[in-house]
Formats: C-alpha cells, sequence, structure tokens
C-alpha cells in the first residue's frame, strides 16, 4: 500500500506496570469520586479488620479466655476504664480483648468456607455447564434443592455433627464453614455454569474445537479463566455472609464457647440481658465490630462490582474540545506495514 | 429558505478510561428539505456521534462544543440543540427530527404490538384517543408499504420479516412528520435485496414527503443509490463535501479517493480467476488426478423440531465439489444455509441426508474420534475477528494451538518459531505474537486469524465472511492478502460470503444458495455475466454500484426483474 501523509501516532504501551494490573489496585485507579470514596472506606475497614486478626496476640491486652491478672479478678460488668477500655462482660471477660480476639475466629471461618466452597463450585459449573445433557439437569435441580434450605439451620445440625455437642474451637469454626461451604456451592456452581454456557457458543471456543482440541483442553485453556471474572465480587459478598452466618449460630447459642474461641456472635447473647439494665458496653463493640468487618468487606464487593461494568463506572468529566482524535482503524499504514518497511529498508 | 439543520463547529469529547478522547472535531454541514445528505466513513470517523448530536441523544460522558441549529418541521422556530434542556429536547425529538436505527429488530419492543410503538409516538406530543391514535398508525404503515396495514397493526414485532420491520421502524419514525429523519446505517443488517427495498422506500420519503435525511453509512453503493449530497468524514473530520455525481465522478480528497478505491466491483476478479487456473494448470501437468477436496451429493442438514414439530432444514438437496487448490464461493442471504454448509465441513454441525465427503471422510458417520487427524488438513477463518480470538491468549498462544493441539510442538514455547514465520506470512511483525487480541485493530486481528488457519499447512481453508465485520479499505488488503497466501500455499477454499462482489474477486467458482437450494453454480463470469435463475438475477441487480450514474441505471433494471417476477 502506499504510503500516506497522516501521522502514524505510536500505539498505546502494551503492557501496563504489574501493580496496576492487580485486581483491587487497577480499580482503585479507575474510579473517581463516590465510588473511589466508598473503595477506598471499603479497603481501609478491611484492612484493619485483617490487621487486627493478624496481630491479635500483640493488640491485646489479655488472653481471650482470661478472668484475672496478677492484680485479682477482673469482675463482672464493669463499665470502662484505665485497665479496661471497654469494660468488662458478664462472665468477668475484658470486652475490648474478646473484640480483639474475635477477629481471628471470623478471617479463619471466611477463609475456610471460601476455600472450600470456591473450588468444588467452579470445577462443577464448569463441567456441568460444558458437557450439558441429564448431566446439568441433575446438578441444576440439587443446586435449587440447597438454595432452599436455611443456611442457619444446616449450620446447627453441621455443628450437631461434628462437633457432637461439645463446643470447641475447631469444631465451631467448622462447623460455621462447612455449613456455609454447602450453601456457596450452588452460588458459584450457577455464575460459572451461566458463563461457561455463554462462553461454549463464543467463537473461539469453536475456533478450538474446529482445531481439534480436546474437551478439558477447552474447558480449562478457553473457558475456565474467561468464566471466572465475576469471582472477586461473589467472593467478597459471600465472605461477609460467612461472618454473618458465623455470629448468627454463636448468638443462637451453637458457638463456640468463651473459653475455646472469642466470637462475637457469643458475647451478643451474653450481652442480652445486660442491654435492659444499661449496661451499654457488653453489646456495642461487638456487634460494631461485626457491622464494621462485614461493611468493609461488603463495600469492596459493591465497588468492585460496579468498577467492572463500564457502564456503571463514573469517570471525570473532560473539557470541552479536549482530549487526542482517536485513530481509525482504517486507511493508515499500520503500524506493521511501517515495521515491515523499516526492515526491508 | 432556511436549511432544517445547520451544524456548525461541532467538537465532541469523551471522557474513556484512559482520559478524554475527541470523537468530532470541528464539523460544520447543513442539511436542506428534501435532500439527502449521506455522511460517509469508516467506523471511529465520528459520523454516528454527529448524527446522535442532532437528537441530542449522547451519553453522559460526552462533552459537545459548537452548535446544531434545528429548524422546528413548521419551519417557524430554530433551536440549538446542544443547547436544549431535556424537556425541550423530548418535545423535539419525534416532532421535528427522528431517527431510524441499524438494527430493527431491536429497536422494536417484542411486548408490544408495532401499533401499540407507533402510537407511543403520537401520544408523547399531543392528545390522542386510542382509536385516533390507530388510526393514524395503520395509515402510517400504509404509507411506508406494510400491505393489509388494517391487521398488521395489531401483530407484534415477531410476525414481521426483517425487511418489513425496518418499514414499521421507519413508519414510527415518520407518523409526526418530521423535518428530518436521521438513518444510521438503516441497511447494514439487511439483506442485499431488502436494502434495495428499504432504499426504494426511503428515496420516496424524500420525494413525496419533502423529509430531510441524514443518511450514515459506510457503503458507497447505498450512497450512490440514495444521497444527493455526500460528507466524507475521517478521523472526526469532514474531509471532503460535494453533490453525490461530482463526489463520485471526480473525488477532490485523497482520502475519498482510496475510500472509492477499495470497494470491491464486479467484475474485477476475472483476471485473477484466470491466472489462478494458469498456475494450477502448470501444477497439474505431471498428471495427477485430481481428487475432490470436499464431495458434497445431495447434501441435507436439517435442525431438529421441537417436541414433535416438524425440523427446520436449512440446507436442501445441495450437490458440489472443489477441487484442490480451488476457491468456491458460497453466496447467499442470511438464512440460505451457508454458513451451516461451512459448519458441516468443519464437522461443528451433524448433516442428516445425503452424502458429505470432506477429505475422503464421509461426514456422515461422523466421529470426533475418527476425524480428528484430519482436521490438521482444515483451516477455519471467522466472521468476526475480535471474538475468535480467546482475549486471555497472547496472538502466538492462539496462532499456536493448533500446533500444540496435533503435537507438532508441545507447547506454545516451541511453537513460536513456526508462529513467527507464520506472523510474517500474513504479513505482521513478529513482535505483535507477543500481544494481546484487543491490542490489535480488526484487520489486524483477521490476519492473525488467517494465520492460526494456516498453521498446518491445511488442504482446505473454509472462510466464513471473513470480512463482513472490517471496514471497506482493511477488508480490500486482507482480500488481497488472502489471494496472495492462496496463491503461494495452493490450498482449496470454501469462501463464504453474502458479497457478490468480495466472491467474485477471490472465486474461482460462485455457488449461490436461497432458501437452502442450491440455485446455480458456475464460475464467475457464467454466474455474474450471464445469470440463469431469476434469484441470482435479483441478487446481482440489488448490489448497489458506488455509481450515481450507473446505479440508476440498475435501479430501472431491478425494477423490470421485479416486475417479471411479479408477472410470473
Amino acid at each position: 500500500m502506499t504510503t500516506t501523509a497522516e501521522p502514524v501516532t505510536t500505539l498505546p504501551p502494551t503492557k501496563p506496570g504489574l501493580l496496576s494490573r492487580l485486581p483491587v489496585l487497577k480499580q482503585l485507579r479507575q474510579s473517581v469520586g463516590l465510588q473511589r470514596g466508598m473503595l477506598i472506606a471499603g479497603l481501609a475497614l478491611t484492612a484493619v479488620f485483617i490487621l487486627v486478626a493478624i496481630f491479635a496476640p500483640f493488640i491485646a491486652p489479655y488472653g481471650f479466655a482470661q478472668l484475672r491478672d496478677a492484680s485479682g479478678p477482673f469482675g463482672a460488668q464493669q463499665p470502662p476504664s484505665a485497665a479496661h477500655i471497654m469494660g468488662t462482660t458478664v462472665g468477668g471477660y475484658d470486652v475490648f480483648s474478646r473484640v480483639i480476639w474475635g477477629a481471628q475466629t471470623a478471617i479463619l471461618v471466611i477463609i475456610i468456607a471460601v476455600l472450600c466452597s470456591i473450588f468444588a463450585g467452579i470445577l462443577l459449573g464448569l463441567v456441568s455447564g460444558y458437557i450439558g445433557g441429564w448431566l446439568d439437569r441433575v446438578l441444576v435441580v440439587i443446586a435449587d434443592a440447597i438454595y432452599a434450605f436455611p443456611s442457619l439451620l444446616l449450620a446447627i445440625v453441621l455443628s450437631i455433627a461434628i462437633s457432637g455437642g461439645q463446643s470447641s474451637l475447631w469444631g465451631g469454626i467448622l462447623a460455621a464453614a462447612l455449613s456455609i461451604t454447602v450453601v456457596f456451592i450452588p452460588q458459584y456452581f450457577r455464575v460459572i455454569r451461566a458463563e461457561t454456557i455463554r462462553i461454549k457458543a463464543e467463537p473461539y471456543v469453536e475456533s478450538a474445537k474446529m482445531l481439534g482440541a480436546s474437551a478439558p483442553r477447552i474447558m480449562f485453556r478457553h473457558v475456565l479463566r474467561n468464566a471466572t471474572r465475576t469471582l472477586p465480587i461473589i467472593f467478597t459478598l459471600n465472605s461477609s455472609e460467612a461472618l454473618l452466618t458465623l455470629a448468627g449460630l454463636g448468638f443462637l447459642g451453637f458457638g463456640i464457647e468463651p473459653t475455646a474461641a472469642a466470637e462475637w456472635g457469643y458475647d451478643l447473647n451474653k450481652a442480652l440481658s445486660d442491654v435492659t439494665s444499661g449496661i451499654w458496653w457488653t453489646a456495642l463493640y461487638p456487634g460494631l465490630a461485626i457491622v464494621l468487618a462485614v461493611m468493609g468487606i461488603t463495600l469492596v464487593g459493591e465497588s468492585l462490582n460496579d468498577l467492572a461494568d463500564p457502564r456503571l463506572r463514573g469517570r471525570k468529566r473532560v473539557k470541552e474540545k479536549s482530549g487526542t482524535m482517536s485513530l481509525t482503524s482504517v486507511d493508515r499504514p499500520l503500524p506493521s506495514d511501517l515495521d515491515i518497511q523499516e526492515e526491508n529498508a | 429558505m432556511t436549511p432544517v439543520v445547520d451544524i456548525s463547529d461541532l467538537t465532541i469529547s469523551f471522557a474513556t478510561d484512559a482520559g478524554a478522547v475527541k470523537a468530532v472535531d470541528g464539523v460544520s454541514l447543513t442539511v436542506n428539505r428534501g435532500e439527502v445528505l449521506a455522511i460517509v466513513g469508516e467506523s471511529g470517523s465520528g459520523k454516528t456521534v454527529t448524527a446522535k448530536t442532532i437528537l441530542g441523544l449522547l451519553p453522559e460522558t460526552a462533552t459537545v462544543g459548537g452548535a446544531v441549529l434545528l429548524t422546528s418541521s413548521e419551519g417557524d422556530s430554530v433551536s440549538d440543540v446542544v443547547s436544549l434542556t431535556k424537556k425541550q429536547l423530548r418535545a423535539v425529538r419525534g416532532a421535528d427530527v427522528s431517527m431510524v436505527f441499524q438494527e430493527p429488530s431491536t429497536a422494536l419492543n417484542p411486548v408490544y404490538t408495532v401499533g401499540w410503538q407507533i402510537a407511543e409516538g403520537l401520544r408523547a406530543h399531543g392528545k390522542y384517543s386510542r382509536a385516533e391514535a390507530k388510526l393514524e398508525a395503520i395509515e402510517i404503515l400504509r404509507k411506508v408499504g406494510i400491505p393489509d396495514p388494517e391487521v398488521r397493526v395489531n401483530h407484534y414485532p415477531h410476525q414481521f420479516s426483517g425487511g418489513q420491520k425496518q418499514r414499521v421502524v421507519i413508519a414510527s419514525a415518520l407518523v409526526l412528520n418530521p423535518g428530518l429523519i436521521v438513518a444510521d446505517e438503516p441497511t447494514t443488517a439487511l439483506d442485499v435485496t431488502v436494502q434495495a427495498e428499504i432504499l426504494e422506500l426511503l428515496r420516496r420519503l424524500r420525494d413525496e414527503f419533502d423529509t430531510a435525511i441524514v443518511l450514515i453509512t459506510h457503503n458507497m453503493g447505498v450512497v450512490a443509490d440514495l444521497a444527493d449530497r455526500v460528507a466524507v468524514m475521517y478521523q472526526g473530520k469532514v474531509v471532503e463535501e460535494a453533490d453525490a455525481k461530482t463526489l463520485f465522478a471526480s473525488p477532490q480528497a485523497d482520502y475519498t479517493r482510496r475510500l472509492l478505491d477499495a470497494v470491491p466491483r464486479i467484475g474485477q476478479g476475472r483476471v485473477r480467476t484466470e491466472e489462478r487456473q494458469r498456475v494450477r494448470a502448470e501444477r497439474n501437468e505431471g498428471g495427477v488426478v485430481d481428487v475432490p477436496v470436499v464431495e458434497a451429493s445431495h447434501l441435507t442438514i436439517e435442525y431438529p423440531g421441537r417436541f414433535g414439530a416438524k425440523g427446520f432444514r436449512a440446507v436442501d438437496d445441495v450437490s458440489f465439489s472443489i477441487g484442490p487448490g480451488e476457491v468456491l464461493g458460497l453466496v447467499g442471504e442470511s438464512g440460505s444455509g451457508k454458513t451451516t454448509i461451512g459448519r458441516a465441513i468443519g464437522g461443528l454441525t451433524r448433516i442428516t441426508g445425503g452424502s458429505l465427503k470432506v477429505l475422503g471422510f464421509e461426514m456422515l458417520d461422523f466421529q470426533e474420534r475418527r476425524f480428528k487427524p484430519l482436521r490438521a488438513d482444515i483451516g477455519f477463518v471467522f466472521q468476526d475477528p475480535a471474538a475468535s480470538f480467546n482475549p486471555l491468549l497472547t496472538i502466538a498462544d492462539a496462532v499456536a494451538e493448533p500446533l500444540v493441539i496435533h503435537g507438532r510442538a508441545k507447547n506454545p514455547a516451541q511453537a513460536r518459531k513456526r508462529v513467527d514465520e507464520l506472523l510474517e506470512a500474513v504479513q505482521l511483525p513478529k513482535s505483535y505474537g507477543d500481544r494481546f487480541p484487543h491490542e490489535l485493530s480488526g484487520g489486524q486481528r483477521q490476519r492473525a486469524s488467517l494465520a492460526r488457519g494456516l498453521a498446518l499447512g491445511p488442504k482446505l481453508l473454509i472462510a466464513d465472511e471473513p470480512t463482513s465485520a472490517l471496514d471497506v479499505s482493511v477488508q480490500a488488503r486482507v482480500l488481497e492478502l488472502f489471494a496472495e497466501l492462496q496463491l503461494e500455499f495452493g490450498f482449496a477454499a470454501l469462501f463464504i460470503s453474502h458479497d457478490l462482489a468480495v466472491v467474485d474477486l477471490l472465486a474461482d467458482r460462485i455457488a449461490v444458495l436461497y432458501h437452502g437450494k442450491l440455485v446455480e453454480e458456475g464460475t464467475g463470469a457464467e454466474v455474474l455475466g450471464d445469470p440463469q435463475d431469476p434469484y441470482t438475477r435479483r441478487l446481482i441487480a440489488s448490489l448497489p454500484v458506488p455509481d450515481p450514474v450507473e446505479q440508476a441505471a440498475r435501479r430501472t433494471l431491478l425494477a423490470r426483474i421485479q416486475a417479471e417476477a411479479g408477472a410470473n
């Protein structure tokens, strides 16, 4: 083709830096205005939550099951003071320490629940969506049936089955985590299955079929990675649900005994009678911890959700007559042609 | 006389993730009553954005500068669309200016009758009783040429054919008798024969209603057919504006000339076909007997119907063959079964009757396991280059896929040398192998797609509308490349397209499909020069040529063919 007078602008850099390609950081850079505020607030709350869980032994002044120190017993229902900045509970524990240690329990449940459900859910969804037929129909019916189960009921049954009615740290955590797993698998299953069915009809999958690629190769090389885009969002929303189920279990009394681990739901349950007698600190702080942790994770999830959709994503307004002309793909020497010309020269 | 719309110094910028992008840069245009102004340009030239500004339909991310002065349909007031409030804009839309969209099947709401949808425009601009609105809708449907409008007014969009749906869309744009209609690619989604009818209707609007039309299109043939004046846009600027006859006869701007040159015309392919035949004859001098690569006899493909309903016969008793190194062009309108045949040859669709032999393999008793080794000898190029690449694989990985699958290389890295050779063969630099599909332009992607199709040195290449998603000038170069590669590697090809001119450029023989039946087959000269079947004749006459004078002559020819068909 003949050379033209139009100047050829260089293409945008092919690969942005690693930092800007990381999932959450990329969205953070994209966001503006309120969406950015929400995301930052959510990230900050979540970061505090995680840091507190990791460094609980250093932050908490007392152990979660500690009733006395060198100067004697703490005493029950003591109002906030210098020694106990959030007071003590009806059982005589330090509220501040239990709130801090509770973060650790909460995060363990989230990790176990999501890890257990995400792999099974994705695999089942992928196979079910790609292969289809009777296998797909049976799996969808099972998933629907599980939806009908209240997760709290499952959790109660599981906690009895796992710990045999005895309360323990891992018994409680596993009961909460596994019951949530059972409910979450259908969620991942449905999302991945729907995406797989959509992607199955994409020309690049047909193209792979036409080349003679085997079914597992198509599933894992071409479908899987394209189907997992919405997962970070479900992941965060599920995390907060896991946390709420754990607190609900504890509140109903199926949680973990205070000697085994700190648990916000259990503390709330024990604080029930305090509220009517004007002892506010035993209920407020664990409750606040639940609210903030759930809100942090949910905010991250919701903002990621909005930012993932170009139509919901906010952008800075541009000035009149600003911006560079975008190049049309048409009728200009392709950069490839120029390269070849250079190579030939 | 004041012009219906007067655009002066229009500039539009969009906010994107990558910062501000200017889409329109200082455009000035005017349209008078009873005039068709065509805005031509390729994708990204800013033609649609310009036209949408007239209706105030830009998204919130857009910033507009300049003025768009719109005269009301009575001609008594002038308003600047850019500065109107939302409420004022609503009053203007429909009454003074209205729009015809590209895809009629999505422009109509499937859950309401067409009469209701036409009446909705009326109700938005005045008080009409239900009966009055219906009468108006019937009247306007009659005017756009829907037969039995009294009955059809109560029908739902899915009960209309594609062309009729576009008529309904035009009717609802016309119902308030606006002074200006903006038609954004009104015929792009339609078949050629239907396109001719819609163009005829638009011409009648101009002549009978004295409506001004802004026609946005990339198809120079459509421009030649309908436009009075033409504005050529390139990179957000109007590079040339002239009346249609002058523009086609003596284009001034460099870009316009190149654009016109890139449009394929019927008859260009004959020289090439002869050359290819000569090369093939030389090759075959060794006395090798040609065994056809593909041989179909009484091929039938049926899609099963629902619950005992009769199945849909997509391909009906079709026989053809493709010899080694031969290019067969398969032409037909949407639903004619051309893609189904391509998919059947590639083993993606099962055949249900007759016989289809691909490289000696009988597809009637198809088994993936036995067919797989043969897949190495079949390349496939898909219609939409953007969708036929896995967005998460680099171009090199995607091109290496066939090599890895058929065991020619253990992993993509090992295949890289061969991939580089292939990229060079399709005139892409090696370094592009490391890019992701979205980092390439449409034409570049389709070249990469060709490289993938040719990776294993196939004996047969199936190309399903490989250029219909591309702009004209890009299409011209991809077609050129295809012809060069075909000459070089000597593969046989099935080239599927709805565009006769494109097929003519490449194919040794052309087969015309109509409703699943093969109506005509022969060399390009036979089929295009002396068509026997009435459908082929209508198809050729419907194809608009980029020359207003010649197109006017063709129009009368088409009218005669249609009259003959009506008489029979």
